[in-house]
C-alpha cells in the first residue's frame, strides 16, 4: 500500500535520513520506534509530503505522491503537537475541515461523541489544554474513515480514560483491514495493538518485523522486553 | 468555484482590528483632506501622498505578520488533500481582497463622492494595485525567512526603502549627475520603484506634471501616451506577480 524507496533527507548539514525503504501492507498495524531524533516524525511527514524528500521515492497505492496531493484523501493524520489557528473555535476547524474534504461519505463521529466535544464546540482553540487538542486532532484523524492513519504519539497527554478510548478506537479501526502507523515511546501501550515493529536509529531502519517474531527470536513475552533485549545486545557487541 | 481558503481568510481578516483601523484611518484622512480643500485637484495631490505612504506600510506590514501567525493553519491544510499551490493562492487573494475592500472602503468611497471622471478610477485603481505590490512582497518576507523577527524587519527595509530612500538615491544621482541629459533613463529608473510608477500616473492625471520640470515633460511624453500607460500598468503588474511567483516556488518546496 505504501512502498518507501531508498529515501534520503538531508536538513542542510544533518542527514535525517538515510536511504530509507520500506513496505506497508492494509492490515498491518505498524509501530515506528526509535530514540528521539532518529527521524520519525520526518518519515512521517514525508508520506504526507510535508517534507520534501532529497532523494528517494515514495507511492502511495502504485502512484508517486510527489505527482499526485489526492492520496491525502485516504490519510488520517494525528501530529505530535496539533497546531490549529488560534481564533478558531473547535466548532469551525470540524467545519472547517469537513469543508475543505468535501468528503460524501459517512463520517465517523464516534470520537467526537466519545471525547465530549460537542459540549465543548464553542471553545477557542487557544483556551484549550494540550490534551484537548490532541482529542481534537484524534477525532479529525479519524473523521473521514481514511484507509491509512498514521498516528504520531497519539496518547501523549490524553488522560488515561480518553487514551483507553483512543486505543479501542485504534484496535477496531485496525479490524476492519486498515493500515496503521503508530509512533510511541510507551512500548507498554503499544503491546497489545501492533502487528509489526520499525526500528530507526540515526536515520536509518534497524529492522522492521513482525511482532511475534521479534518476540519469539528474542524469546521474550512482551514488546518492551523484546526491544530492551535487541538494545542490550547492541550494547554487548 | 470560489476557493474555501479564501473565504475562510476574508472572514477571518475582515473581523481583525488592525484592518478595521485601517479602514477607517483612510476614511478620516479622505474626508477630512476633501472636506478641508474646495478644489478636488488639491485635495487629489494631499490624499496621494497620504495613501502612498501609508497604503504599502500597512499591505506589506500587516501580510508578513499575519502570514508569520497563520503558520499553525498552513500546517493543518497541508496534511489534507490540497495542493500546496492552492493554499498559498488562496492566502494571497484572502489577504488581497480583505485589504483591497479596506481600502475601497476607506478612501474609494470619499475619491468617488468628491473627484469626478477618470482622476478618481486611476487614483482607485493604482491604489489598489500599490495594495497588491506590497502584499505581494510581503509574502516574499515571510517566505524568506523562518523567523518571524526578521521577517518584518525585512518588510520594514524594503517599504522604508520604496518609500524613502529610494526618492533619495533618485535625487543623489540626479544631482551628481545633472551635466548629463539624464531625462530619459529617470524614465526607466523609475519602472524599479512601484510607489513612484503610481505616482507619476496620478500626477499626470492631474496636469500638475509641469512642476516636475523638464522630467516632467519627457515623463509627459512618455506615460501620457496611451502606449506608454500601458507599459507603466504593466510594470506594476510585474510588481505584483513577481515577487507573488517567486514566494510561491519557494514554499511549494518548503519543508514544513
Amino acid at each position: 500500500m505504501i512502498e518507501i524507496q531508498h529515501l534520503s533527507k538531508r536538513f542542510g548539514k544533518f542527514q535525517v535520513l538515510r536511504d530509507v525503504s520500506l513496505s506497508c501492507a492494509p492490515g498491518q498495524c505498524i509501530a515506528l520506534i526509535g530514540p528521539n531524533g532518529c527521524g520519525k516524525t520526518t518519515l512521517i511527514k514525508s508520506i504526507l509530503g510535508m517534507v520534501l524528500p532529497t532523494s528517494g521515492s515514495i507511492e502511495f497505492k502504485g502512484k508517486d505522491i510527489a505527482k499526485d496531493y489526492h492520496y491525502r484523501h485516504q490519510i488520517g493524520y494525528m501530529p505530535q503537537k496539533g497546531r490549529y489557528p488560534d481564533n478558531m473555535t473547535i466548532g469551525q476547524v470540524i467545519e472547517m475541515i469537513k469543508d475543505i474534504r468535501g468528503s460524501k461519505e459517512a463520517l465517523d463521529e464516534q470520537l467526537i461523541d466519545e471525547f465530549g466535544l460537542h459540549d465543548i464546540l464553542e471553545k477557542r482553540m487557544r483556551t484549550l489544554s494540550g490534551g484537548t487538542t490532541q482529542k481534537v486532532s484524534a477525532s479529525l484523524a479519524f473523521l473521514f474513515n481514511p484507509d491509512v492513519l498514521i498516528l504520531d504519539e497519539p496518547t501523549a497527554g490524553l488522560d488515561p480514560l480518553a487514551a483507553e478510548i483512543l486505543k479501542d478506537k485504534i484496535v477496531s479501526e485496525h479490524q476492519k483491514g486498515k493500515l496503521v502507523f503508530i509512533t510511541s515511546h510507551l512500548l507498554s501501550e503499544l503491546d497489545d495493538l501492533v502487528t509489526h515493529v520499525v526500528m530507526m536509529q540515526e536515520g536509518e531502519i534497524r529492522f522492521h518485523m513482525p511482532t511475534d517474531a521479534l518476540k519469539a527470536s528474542t524469546n521474550t513475552s512482551s514488546l518492551a522486553k523484546a526491544i530492551t533485549h535487541v538494545l542490550k545486545q547492541d550494547h554487548v557487541q | 468555484m470560489f476557493n474555501k481558503i479564501q473565504r475562510f481568510i476574508v472572514a477571518d481578516i475582515l473581523k481583525n482590528r488592525i484592518v478595521l483601523a485601517y479602514t477607517l484611518l483612510l476614511g478620516v484622512l479622505a474626508w477630512s483632506v476633501f472636506s478641508l480643500e474646495d478644489d478636488s485637484h488639491k485635495g487629489v495631490l494631499t490624499l496621494l501622498n497620504i495613501v502612498l505612504l501609508t497604503t504599502p506600510l500597512v499591505s506589506i506590514i500587516f501580510t508578513t505578520i499575519y502570514l508569520y501567525n497563520s503558520s499553525e493553519f498552513i500546517e493543518l491544510l497541508l496534511s489534507q488533500p490540497i495542493r500546496r499551490a492552492r493554499i498559498w493562492t488562496g492566502l494571497f487573494f484572502g489577504l488581497f481582497f480583505s485589504l483591497a475592500l479596506a481600502f475601497i472602503v476607506g478612501a474609494g468611497v470619499p475619491i468617488l463622492l468628491f473627484v469626478t471622471g477618470a482622476k478618481a478610477i486611476i487614483l482607485l485603481v493604482m491604489g489598489i494595485l500599490i495594495t497588491a505590490v506590497f502584499v505581494a512582497l510581503g509574502f516574499l518576507c515571510a517566505i524568506i525567512s523562518r523567523d518571524k523577527a526578521r521577517g518584518i524587519g525585512i518588510a520594514i527595509l524594503l517599504w522604508l526603502f520604496f518609500s524613502l530612500l529610494f526618492d533619495g538615491l533618485v535625487l543623489f544621482l540626479l544631482f551628481q549627475l545633472s551635466d548629463y541629459p539624464i531625462e530619459k533613463a529617470m524614465v526607466g529608473v523609475s519602472a524599479l520603484n512601484p510607489i513612484d510608477l503610481a505616482r507619476i500616473f496620478i500626477i499626470l492625471q492631474l496636469d500638475v506634471s509641469a512642476m516636475l520640470g523638464y522630467t516632467g515633460a519627457i515623463f509627459k511624453d512618455f506615460f501620457g501616451t496611451g502606449l506608454g500607460a500601458a507599459i507603466g500598468f504593466g510594470l506594476l503588474c510585474l510588481w505584483v506577480l513577481v515577487p507573488y511567483l517567486v514566494s510561491l516556488r519557494m514554499f511549494v518546496r518548503k519543508d514544513l
